[in-house]
């Protein structure tokens, strides 16, 4: 049994290995990709965030003549007053048809209404619908109520009152999260990258051992030997899991590097992702390799020719992700039960282990031992159906 | 020896095969003669074991194909319809790949791949991947596969099938030296000319029924045709539609 399975296994292997489409989506396509796509779509987010902080912002005020002293202040927010439209309505013009994001409108009475200790007012003109004009409207609206505390603080001190009586409440945030777990938010992407470069590892193997055989001729040959289909059907799982496994390493090993070159430091975040991570990630993921292998051939084998198969495949490489991609969306924690759906549990674990959270033994028991019995049970439901005449098309 | 009995076989509302008997002895070429669908290449695929008959049953050297398909199929060579290669892999290797899962020692193999490669005369394409074969070189190493583990009995369905001139006469060879090495050969055809250049007995299948099973000789006194082909068409029409 063993021995007919390895002659099988070690030719897939060979005849593989001088496939060059194979290679390529094994070795090239999913591993190398994935990071490639990954390290540059953070890099451009962390790029654009860290120029947001510190830019200059551009601000048209219409009547800046009115108020020098908010002109000033506003400058030394790094906010640079320019030349608006001439008066309020060409104001509320060029904002509404989006030539500018946001502008300032201050009233000739302005100056009168400061010196009376009335209520100054002044005008924000923007369109609220537009997410651009909403960040800069943000950071003018909080730049003007540091202006209005500072005058009333003024105000207040020279009427000899403390200002400190007009805050009652003295309010600390405390961020808890630390620089690991902020990366995980972001990192936690790399699941999906790493199930999909896996799957795309074995995925021409699943083909070629089912559809490939048969559109080849060779299939009706290879089962008129003296061996158990079961023989054969274990032999082709097991190489197309030996190159899954590859190509779940080669994409590890990329990911290990891609970090390298992300300026995640500057966001205050730490990955936890050394060489020990990568093993633990490694093995954590073992399971899912023959669950995928054997997932592949099994649907691979329904179908008709080598494109239906490509076809069939390409739709279920999406399936695995769906999971992360809710967990993603609704931040879903490990929970006991999430332990039991492979690819998410795997998912979770491996977001914890990158925060540099204590993984729960318990947690990875499940999650290993539920991913392989359902691989093993896919095996020898894919066995069952290699038995069957309709295998032969 | 091959004996196949009364065996039935349908796909769906297809009747392929309805009760086809006939015997195939050693030491003799028993051609299996037929227009194209006339269940030749169902009974021939029953006998190698990838289809189970739907009735009836057959044997090889005595062994149930349907029983004992794994102890049967050791004793039998087929050589498919379109028997299909693996292009990354050289004749040599896809022959030894067979020749290691049909048992044979690794130590042994070599020697035995090289054996098959000289009989079958592939030895100057044997080492080049089989990408881009032509039919020719293709038939040649799905032959040497099928015969590598040597067996008593040879199963070849359509092996002419696409062959030049040269090619066709370098496979009449050598099924006439399986032959005469007292192998039983069963081949199917649907060209008359072949078959009755090569055979001992004839069976001529229409419609997935037996019409004539006999020697060439036979065939021609029962039909009263002494033209093959006038022959073959006269006992086609001795069998009713399906």
């Amino acid at each position: 049994m063993i021995r007919t399975a390895f002659i099988v296994f070690a030719k897939e292997i060979l005849d593989n290995f001088r496939d060059r489409r194979t290679l390529a989506s094994a070795l090239i396509m999913g591993p190398i990709f994935g990071p490639a796509l990954f390290a540059f779509a953070i890099n451009m987010s962390i790029q654009q965030s860290l120029e947001n902080a510190q830019q200059t912002m551009e601000l048209p005020v219409v009547g800046a003549q009115h108020a020098p002293n908010l002109v000033r202040f506003l400058e030394s927010e790094n906010i640079d007053v320019v030349d608006a439209p001439g008066d309020r309505s060409a104001a509320i013009e060029a904002v509404t048809v989006g030539s500018s994001d946001v502008i300032l409108v201050i009233p000739e009475r302005f100056g009168e209404q400061l010196a009376d200790a009335i209520p100054a007012r002044v005008e924000v003109l923007s369109d609220q619908a537009n997410n651009d004009a909403d960040r800069d409207t943000r950071r003018l609206r909080s730049a003007l109520y540091r202006y209005s505390e500072r005058l009333a603080g003024i105000r207040l001190l020279a009427r000899g009152v403390n200002p400190a009586v007009l805050r009652p409440l003295n309010i600390d945030e405390i961020d808890v999260s630390t620089p690991s777990g902020r990366s995980a938010i972001l990192l936690g992407m790399m699941t999906y990258f790493l199930i999909f470069a896996c799957l795309m590892g074995g995925m021409y193997l699943a083909i070629d051992s089912t559809a490939g055989e048969r559109e080849r001729g060779s299939l009706e040959p290879l089962l008129s030997l003296p061996v158990t289909r079961g023989q054969l059907i274990v032999g082709k799982i097991a190489a197309t899991c030996l190159f899954m496994a590859l190509s779940l390493t080669l994409s590890l090993l990329a990911f290990f590097v891609a970090l390298e070159f992300m300026p995640l430091q500057q966001l205050g975040m730490t990955p936890n992702f050394g060489p020990l991570v990568l093993l633990a990630a490694f093995l954590l993921f073992a399971p899912f390799i023959l669950l995928g292998a054997a997932l592949m051939t099994l649907v691979a084998s329904f179908t008709k020719s080598y494109r239906e198969a490509q076809t069939w495949l390409s739709v279920l490489l999406l399936a695995p992700t769906l999971p992360i991609l809710i967990a993603s969306i609704l931040t879903l924690r490990p929970r006991l039960e999430f332990m039991f759906v492979p690819s998410l549990s795997q998912h979770l674990l491996l977001v914890d282990l990158i925060k540099n959270e204590p993984v729960n033994g318990l947690h990875v028991a499940i999650s290993v031992t539920s991913t392989l019995l359902l691989g093993a049970l896919l095996t020898w439901v894919c066995a069952r159906l290699y038995r069957r005449e309709g295998l032969l098309g | 020896m091959i004996r196949v009995s009364d065996i039935y076989k349908s796909f769906g509302k297809v009747r392929a095969v309805r009760g086809i008997s006939f015997d195939a002895p050693d030491g003799k070429i028993t051609g299996l003669l037929g227009p194209n669908g006339a269940g030749k290449s169902t009974t021939l695929r029953v006998l190698y074991t990838v289809l189970k008959p739907d009735q009836g049953s057959a044997t090889i050297d005595g062994l149930d194909v349907v029983a004992d398909p794994l102890t049967a199929r050791k004793r039998f060579g087929a050589l498919p319809h379109g028997a299909g290669l693996y292009p990354q892999l050289t004749a040599r290797e896809n022959v030894a790949y067979f020749a290691r899962l049909c048992g044979i020692d690794k130590t042994e193999v070599d020697d035995r791949v090289n054996d098959i490669i000289k009989l079958l005369e592939i030895d100057e394409f044997a080492e080049r991947r089989t990408k881009g074969f032509s039919q020719g070189q293709r038939t040649k190493v799905a032959l040497a596969r099928a015969l590598v583990h040597d067996p008593r009995n040879i199963i070849l369905d359509e092996p002419s099938n696409g062959l030049d001139v040269m090619a066709t006469r370098s496979l009449r060879e050598l099924i006439l030296k399986l032959k005469d090495s007292g192998r039983c050969v069963l081949f199917s055809s649907h060209i008359m000319q072949e078959v009755a250049a090569l055979c001992d007995d004839i069976c001529i299948i229409a419609n997935g029924q037996v019409a004539i099973d006999d020697s060439v000789d036979g065939i021609r006194s029962r039909t009263g045709c002494d033209d093959l082909e006038d022959a073959f068409v006269h006992a086609i029409h001795m069998v009713p539609p399906a």
